[in-house]
């Protein structure tokens, strides 16, 4: 009798699965996120620094936008985040959490680095940018490969295998840069500062230019090929259900090692353009927790690389308004990141909303549990 | 299709071990010493008035480390003597070691700045590559080499005889461990100090050193065990590196790393401390003694005043303990011997005077051998190929012939690791 009374009564609130929602009123949430996120920064920033919120925005948005000089920097660095991302999305799609994306981009941009250190000026540019690139993304591939054999043949956890290799890589970065320059507080400097042999080159005056180019053209290229190729068909289906996928006849393993060298490839071929286009150094620093930033860049988009070049797009403006409104203002650095935190959460957590409904007890149930 | 893959990448591997079996070539080029090269001419600055004169600080990190902390404070003290506003005093933190500077730097110059200054070792490349692409600004560095050999004229460093400082907070620390010793707290063979570096390279060994002589010019029996965390700024590792050392019978701890890590690890162990930077009073009121800084207002107002007044920046600048450069902070004199702050004010008259030289080799040796000779590697043109003599008439002179510390002998006897 109990039992039976108990089991009738409703929760308060209980959460059901949305089975589609209308894409307006899903924008509407999200607009609605970024509006409360903003309302709860300004609180946070009169409460902390007693400057004007709106001047605060505005510096925020001057500091990623400002000058052509400006807007470059931010699509030098959101053309980083995003080829890093859209390196970890087949693998992700395929539900194989690789979280090895910072060694990956490290080992391809060690190699590059490596090349660029020992070739000097004996060969010519040209060919030293390609046998870096080469490099770049064959240990890129190599990095990514070892956890997808570990994987695909006995079944290891990707996720923590993946993490590991990104410590291995950095120290072998930082024993490389020891065995270059072995007097100094393991900093490579600029290499081949006067001849810039390995530099990827200028175009339009522009030094980030070819970067940006590459990864948009990457980024479409993906995108096709998750959405109308075969293979990517089979990254679904294996994502899916790894049961369904051997069903139909799909080689599990292959498409795993596969997928992974493609994952890993193009975070070598990131660590080219950061060490040949960008940094022209090595260091611990050179993928900076982009590799990581990517998991949610990736994910926001829901797997969809176009969708990427815009939630990338929000994380870098976020964090280049971040460091503007830390110099404008002369506030620490941590003040700026607590703003980008509480935006990235609110737009995080509208997608709970976007895909759950919240279901509050009706006033008839009310009663009837009353009874 | 994968043959050809197969293939394509093979020729690849093939040509990058080519490549790499024929670099670098060792060209004869005689080792030039500091005194033989070209000397960088420093160029005008640009006179400037009051209300356009604008400066950008670059820092590797905020102001959680005591290094970078020590620059922007040193700057807001100059902004306050010159009157000048926020909008004229830029300040960026945490900007890596590598194409971030170069982006800060750019961003300082649209920003109007005439001097820009970068404060951390790895900048500076990138600063130079700055200075060459505006050479109507000023870019001055700290702890930079390439100055006098850049060719750049718009390119200065600045460092300052910080090893002197380092010599007086070593004989604070001596005084405490003689009355250690004195009071029969420990034996005189237990009169071991344990010491944080951040790396094993010249201005951390430098460091070191001055400091642990100046800690046996007062207690000879003091000895000293290393340890390194590989890191300018990583409270975790330094705090454990400091506990490391106390649990291994260290009692009194200095570092050359930027974080409270080791200050509080020994506040919690109740052993004494000597720091670097700033006062560590406030992180360890019951066991930090004293500090050593450079104090780099004078600097700051310098090149600011050079700018307002076009005159000119020294290529490479070493600021003196005489002119205020080099400080001590505060004496924590609930913690420090007795009698500290006399035996501190003698000695810093003496170092000020001549009478007494850090590096004097009489008072050192290596490996049981005295220092008559040492080529040092001054001319950092990356060749890491030790080019000067650096003992002249019986003493090592440390940041003479060029203000970055280029005392570099792992170990004198006494100091392991």
């Amino acid at each position: 009798m109990n039992r039976t009374e108990k089991h009738q009564r409703e929760p308060l609130i209980h959460i059901t699965r949305r089975a589609d929602i209308p894409l307006a009123k899903a924008w509407l949430i999200r607009l609605a996120a970024i509006v409360s996120a903003l309302i709860v920064c300004s609180l946070l920033i009169v409460a902390i620094t007693n400057y004007n919120p709106i001047e605060v925005f505005v510096k925020m948005a001057e500091g990623s936008l400002g000058s052509p000089r400006k807007l470059m920097f931010l699509l030098q660095e959101l053309s980083m985040l995003l080829c890093i991302s859209v390196a970890v999305t087949p693998a992700f799609k395929m539900k194989f959490w690789n979280l090895g994306a910072e060694g990956q981009v490290l080992v391809g941009g060690l190699a590059s680095a490596a090349c660029m250190f020992y070739a000097k000026d004996s060969i010519p540019n040209a060919l030293l940018i390609f046998l870096m690139l080469a490099a770049g993304i064959a240990s890129g591939m190599i990095w990514a490969l070892i956890p997808a054999v570990f994987k695909s043949v006995w079944g290891t956890n990707e996720s923590l295998f993946t993490l590991m290799m990104n410590y291995v890589a950095m120290q072998l970065v930082a024993f490389f840069i020891m065995v270059w320059v072995p007097n100094g507080s393991n900093v490579m400097g600029i290499i081949n500062m006067n001849s810039q042999n390995g530099w990827l080159p200028d175009l339009f005056g522009q030094k980030y230019l070819i970067n940006i180019i590459i990864v948009f053209i990457l980024t479409v290229v993906m995108f096709i090929y998750l959405k109308y190729s075969k293979q990517g068909y089979e990254i679904s289906v294996v994502g899916g259900s790894q049961n369904t996928a051997r069903y139909i006849g799909i080689d599990v393993k292959k498409v795993i090692i596969r997928t992974m060298l493609i994952s890993g490839a193009i975070c070598g071929l990131a660590g080219f353009l950061l060490v040949s286009g960008t940094n022209h150094t090595i260091s611990k620093e050179l993928a900076g927790g982009m590799g990581f930033t990517a998991i949610m860049v990736s994910w926001l988009a829901k797997f969809n690389p176009l969708l990427m070049i815009v939630t990338s797009f929000l994380i870098v403006f976020l964090q280049r308004g971040a460091g503007e409104i830390a110099t404008a203002f002369r506030l620490n650095t941590s003040v700026a990141d607590i703003i980008t935190g509480i935006i990235i959460f609110f737009i995080i957590g509208c997608e709970f909303f976007i895909n759950y409904k919240i279901n509050f007890r009706t006033s008839k149930e009310r009663r009837e549990a009353k009874q | 299709m994968k043959k050809l893959i197969c293939a394509v990448l093979a020729f690849v591997l093939l040509l990058a071990l080519v490549a790499c079996g024929e670099a670098a070539p060792q060209d004869d080029k005689k080792v030039q010493s500091i005194d033989e090269v070209e000397k960088t001419v420093a160029s005008a600055v640009k006179k400037v008035s009051k209300e356009e004169v604008k400066i950008g600080l670059i820092c590797l990190h905020d102001e959680n480390s005591t290094y970078d902390n020590n620059f922007i404070q040193a700057l807001k003290d100059a902004q306050a003597e010159l009157g000048l506003s926020n909008d004229q005093v830029l300040i960026k933190t945490g900007i890596n070691e590598d194409d971030a500077c170069l982006k800060a730097a750019q961003e300082f110059v649209d920003a109007g700045c005439n001097i820009i200054f970068a404060d951390s070792f790895g900048h500076e490349t990138y600063m130079i590559q700055a200075a060459k692409e505006f050479p109507d600004v000023q870019f001055c560095h700290a702890t930079g080499t390439k100055a006098q050999i850049s060719g750049v004229p718009n390119y200065h460093t600045a460092f300052a005889d910080i090893y002197e400082g380092r010599f007086l907070a070593g004989v604070a620390a001596g005084m405490k461990l003689q009355e250690m010793i004195d009071s029969g707290k420990i034996t005189a063979d237990k009169a071991v100090i344990g010491y944080i570096g951040a790396f094993d390279y010249a201005e951390v060994v430098s460091g070191m050193t001055s400091f642990f002589l100046g800690a046996r010019y007062i207690c000879n029996d003091a000895t000293m065990k290393v340890t390194y965390t590989n890191s300018w700024f990583d409270i975790a590792k330094e705090k454990e590196a400091a506990l490391n050392l106390i649990n291994s019978g260290c009692v009194l701890i200095s570092q050359h790393a930027d974080s409270e890590g080791a200050p509080k690890a020994c506040e919690e162990k109740g052993v004494p401390n000597v720091a670097y930077n700033i006062s560590t009073i406030s992180m360890g009121p019951n066991t930090a003694i004293i500090s050593s800084k450079i104090n780099w207002t004078p600097y700051f107002k310098m090149i600011i005043n050079a700018a307002l007044e076009g005159g000119t920046i020294p290529t490479d600048f070493c600021g003196t303990m005489k002119d205020g450069y080099v400080e001590l902070t505060e004496l924590n004199t609930a913690v420090a011997a007795e009698g500290t702050q006399a035996k501190l004010d003698e000695v810093k008259a003496k170092l000020i005077s001549g009478e007494l030289e850090v590096y004097d080799t009489k008072t050192f040796t290596v490996n049981g051998q005295e220092l008559t000779t040492y080529k040092a590697d001054i001319v950092d043109n990356g060749d890491f190929v030790p080019d000067s003599e650096a003992v002249k008439n019986g003493v090592f002179t440390e940041s003479s012939d060029r203000s970055a510390p280029y005392f570099d002998i792992k170990y004198i006897d006494g100091i392991s690791e």
